[in-house]
């Protein structure tokens, strides 16, 4: 395998591995957040809104960890800098 | 595919480009200028009142009341920070309704920049809030051994508030043009509301956000009134 072969290999694999298990573990623990909020508000629904904003602001600290995961696939994918520099490389060649 | 409105470049002489993120930002800045002028130049105190100025109510009267909920006990002391960068990513994220637009906060810059503005804001509000030795002293709080992580977590949260915003604007807008080299009829409306829900959602987070580290900033102050009245 040459070096573009290479590059453009593990640029692919590592965006799928970080988007499935960036996308897993954040899923599974937003899942469990919300299921506990729900219980909390059927358990005392005046507090419904304190408990809405506090678990919004909680969701979006979760979330904020999948789209890291996202941002980097998408970098990986679209605006990979060791591509670039392969790439500019043979063409001076 | 643009991986943001900066690659969009529509005007261009030696340094200075004119691109998509530039543009919008300014038309959005217009249109919320303008608009809210218009509105608030004939305000009525009477019963009788225009469907505008109901609407404004209801949006500013709602931010100034989340603002309170947060623990800030003055709303209109910090509606003016917290109300433009609500109403700001909340029109950036609605107007995509309008077809060859693509929002600002889907660049990178633009997010960043509301994401310094909030760093500046928390000190400044905290400066003004318990005095300088005052706010720096709450970064040595419970201990002096919290300072760095204190500053690294300031840090952080910044980049926090910047990549959050960024990866979910731009994540609508990249779903959507990839479903419409797929799927090309109904599905991609689908996604655009859910891109208006969400939009609406980070827009609600950002603002909420910057109001719960302002009130971080400035928490130190507030048992004072309560012990005043017990």
């Amino acid at each position: 395998m040459d070096n573009v072969t290479l590059i453009a290999f593990a640029s692919i694999c590592t965006a799928g591995f970080a988007t499935s298990i960036g996308c897993m573990m954040p899923a599974l623990s937003e899942g469990r957040s919300v299921a506990t909020a729900l219980t909390a508000l059927a358990q005392q629904p005046d507090a419904s809104a304190t408990i809405t904003r506090t678990l919004f602001v909680g969701l979006a600290m979760i979330e904020s960890t999948a789209i890291y995961c996202f941002v980097v696939s998408m970098i990986l994918i679209f605006a990979n800098p060791f591509w670039n520099h392969i790439i500019a490389q043979g063409a001076g060649k | 595919m643009h991986l943001s409105p900066d690659q969009v470049v529509f005007w261009q002489h030696g340094f200075f480009k004119l691109n998509a993120t530039i543009v919008f930002t300014w038309g959005l800045m217009l249109l919320l200028a303008a608009g809210s002028w218009l509105i608030t130049r004939r305000l009525s105190m009477g019963l009788e009142r225009s469907h505008w100025q109901n609407l404004l109510e209801i949006v500013v009267g709602g931010i100034e009341k989340q603002i309170e909920d947060v623990g800030l006990q003055n709303p209109a002391e910090y509606i003016g920070f917290l109300g433009t960068l609500f109403l700001f990513v909340a029109m950036a994220s609605i107007c995509t309704i309008i077809p060859g637009y693509s929002p600002p906060t889907g660049s990178l810059s633009t997010t960043t920049a509301l994401a310094l503005c909030v760093f500046v804001a928390v000190p400044l509000f905290g400066i003004e809030d318990q005095g300088l030795s005052g706010y720096l002293k709450s970064y040595t709080k419970p201990t002096i051994m919290m300072l760095p992580f204190n500053i690294i977590g300031e840090l952080s949260r910044t980049l926090a508030l910047a990549v959050r915003l960024f990866g979910n604007m731009m994540s609508g807008a990249m779903i959507i043009a990839i479903l419409l080299t797929i799927t090309p009829f109904i599905f991609p409306i689908f996604m655009t509301a859910l891109g208006l829900l969400t939009g609406m959602v980070q827009a609600y987070i950002f603002s909420i956000l910057a109001a719960v580290y302002i009130a971080a900033a400035t928490r130190t102050r507030k048992p004072q009134p309560a012990e005043k009245t017990a």
